[in-house]
């Protein structure tokens, strides 16, 4: 069977990234060392290495890789199911406005110094609020066509933006600057607590909408055949919205804003497993687990010692794909 | 009894479109429903399958109300063939048979084999049994109307619902998609309903006739008994010559001119 030949490819994928990335960085560790601390948790090996090394690969690194796997997943999952609910090849959770909705609520949080576990609650409600505003504003009738649906999540994206700024202008200094490096997007904070935190959200939230797969499918073809077979439309497509909305505001919790990812890969994997849900759901997300690694691995490498923002490089490559989605609107694998 | 609708009355935006509509389909029966633009014949069949919910009265499908069905259900008893379906995702024609299946599936619960030999028999049905691993989006206007009959197949429904299933399609297979309805009709016994433009093909094909206009049933009967010239002429507003063909037993309409509005007032 193809499809899933080309599943097991990507999560060989997956491994050989998480193996090679480790390597990579201002101190070069080779992949046997790094196979063999990673190993060293588990079985007794004797250490031949310098206790940095240790250091930076399970305390640094391991950690940023793992949770930008889970928030390329997380993206690009939701990037996906938008897109077939919409039944719009421009839908993703940036441009509908889901990630400002969740940067807005999680620059209160820090502003008001609250804990800090807040930030995932209040991420989520706004990322929902936004997603149903948009929904709402953009459907006349029942459809719910490509203008309206850019326009609103753009107006919806500027709102909150603006309100975003408005906190900005009353924050004060130390948490200014955290609100500012947090929304430009990066996994640079990262730690294992983050990890921790998202990974049951952000996993539990992929497993259920991967078994949404027959709905996602029928509402492709369209509304009123969706019904005539069967599927409750209205709620299906609600209960994927929240879970759609709940996997970005984590994604969005954990690293900021990082647009794009969830608009590129679910095309591409298009292109290459086909639009069956069964195989493009989780495809999309190992795909994008892989992208958002190898991008942030670069944006650290770069310029090392310092590190560019994540989310301006994949912004940079995710603005001229959407102009050429938006130029060439259709028949891209469908839409 | 299948299908029975009772005094059903429908209002898009408090225009009144279907006015106490009744009528009795049973099992390996052909209804066919014939009127002007705009005299609510689609939208009588959404209501059936309450995609639009009637102001008044019931549809029963087997005496029971169809209100009290969740939308699987209406699936399981309710097969539809749409007037316009397009498809533009590069599914295949397996895959969207499959997608029949949807109200009989289980969430957790993977296809199983009964799923598979439903679909290979509705494509044998509908004579598409080599066109499976085509995608949809590749194959004829004849062919893809055979394939959305065979989704409503594995729905295994006891009423087949149809709007225009031959629109746009050559004589050909407009017969072809018609013989098959009707063979469907006469040996999986199943209730049919189906909106039909063309009065030639609705005479020859349908048991009964339901005459709209305006929302209103002008005639309900055999197909002899509601094809006249009266009727179709106040209906239609076009003179209309009506002949029997005895050798092969074919109502035939031609349709000579309109009729002015002005004679219609006198």
């Amino acid at each position: 069977m193809k499809k899933k030949l080309i599943l097991l490819f990507l999560t060989a994928g997956l491994i050989l990234t998480l193996l090679l990335t480790l390597t990579l960085g201002p101190v070069h560790i080779t992949v046997k060392t790094v196979i063999k601390i990673l190993l060293s948790n588990i079985f007794d090996i004797p250490r031949t290495w310098p206790d940095n090394f240790e250091q930076i690969i399970l305390n640094v690194r391991l950690p940023r890789i793992l949770l930008g796997m889970l928030v390329g997943s997380a993206l690009s999952i939701s990037g996906c199911a938008m897109q077939s609910i919409f039944r719009n090849p421009m839908a993703s959770p940036y441009v509908l406005g889901v990630s400002s909705g969740g940067a807005f609520g999680s620059s209160v949080v820090i502003v008001l110094g609250a804990p800090q576990v807040l930030i995932m609650p209040v991420a989520f409600f706004f990322s929902l609020l936004a997603v149903f505003l948009v929904y709402y504003l953009a459907k006349t009738g029942t459809k719910i066509p490509v203008e309206t649906l850019l326009l609103a999540g753009i107006a919806l994206s500027l709102f909150f933006s603006a309100l975003t700024s408005f906190i900005q202008y009353v924050a004060a200094e130390g948490q200014l600057r955290e609100i500012i490096f947090w929304l430009m997007g990066g996994l640079w904070a990262s730690n294992w607590n983050k990890v921790l935190t998202s990974f049951p959200i952000i996993f539990s939230g992929t497993i259920c909408l991967v078994f949404f797969y027959r709905e996602l499918n029928i509402l492709l073809i369209g509304e009123e055949q969706a019904q005539d077979v069967g599927v409750e439309v209205e709620t299906a497509r609600k209960i994927i919205l929240v879970l759609a909305a709940l996997v970005t505001a984590t994604a969005v919790a954990v690293s900021g804003i990082i647009g794009f990812v969830g608009l590129i890969i679910p095309h591409i994997m298009r292109i290459i497993i086909g639009t069956d849900h069964r195989f493009l759901l989780p495809a999309s997300c190992i795909c994008g687990s892989i992208f958002l690694v190898w991008v942030d691995t670069f944006a650290r490498t770069l310029i090392s010692p310092t590190e560019l923002p994540v989310g301006i490089i994949t912004a940079l490559i995710g603005v001229p794909f959407f102009l050429f989605l938006l130029k060439r609107r259709k028949r891209l694998s469908g839409f | 009894m299948k299908l029975k609708i009772l005094d059903l009355s429908f209002s898009y935006d408090n225009v009144k479109t279907l006015k106490n509509i009744s009528l009795n389909v049973e099992g390996g029966e052909i209804l066919g429903i014939i009127g002007p633009n705009g005299s609510g014949k689609t939208t009588l069949l959404k209501c059936i399958n309450r995609k639009l919910r009637p102001e008044t009265g019931a549809v029963l499908i087997a005496d029971k109300d169809i209100l009290k069905f969740s939308r699987k259900e209406i699936a399981k008893n309710i097969g539809v063939v749409p007037q316009i379906s397009f498809i533009s995702f590069p599914f295949t024609v397996f895959d969207i048979v499959m997608m029949g299946r949807y109200s009989h599936q289980l969430r957790f619960k993977k296809e199983t084999e009964k799923d598979t030999s439903i679909i290979w028999r509705s494509l044998e049905i509908t004579g598409i049994k080599h066109l499976s691993e085509r995608p949809i989006t590749e194959i004829s206007g004849g062919e893809y109307q055979r394939v959305i009959i065979a989704r409503a197949l594995a729905q295994q429904p006891k009423i087949l619902l149809l709007d225009e299933p031959t629109l746009h399609l050559d004589i050909n297979h407009q017969l072809e998609i018609l013989d098959l309805v009707c063979n469907l009709a006469r040996k999986e016994k199943l209730a049919v309903v189906m909106v039909l433009h063309d009065l030639n093909m609705a005479a020859r094909f349908s048991d009964k006739l339901l005459l709209l206009e305006k929302g209103k049933v002008y005639g309900a009967d055999f197909v002899q008994n509601v094809l006249t010239c009266e009727n179709i002429e106040k209906v239609f507003q076009v003179k209309v010559k009506i002949s029997h063909d005895s050798e092969t037993n074919i109502l035939n309409v031609s349709p000579l001119y309109v009729i002015p509005p002005s004679v219609i007032k006198n």
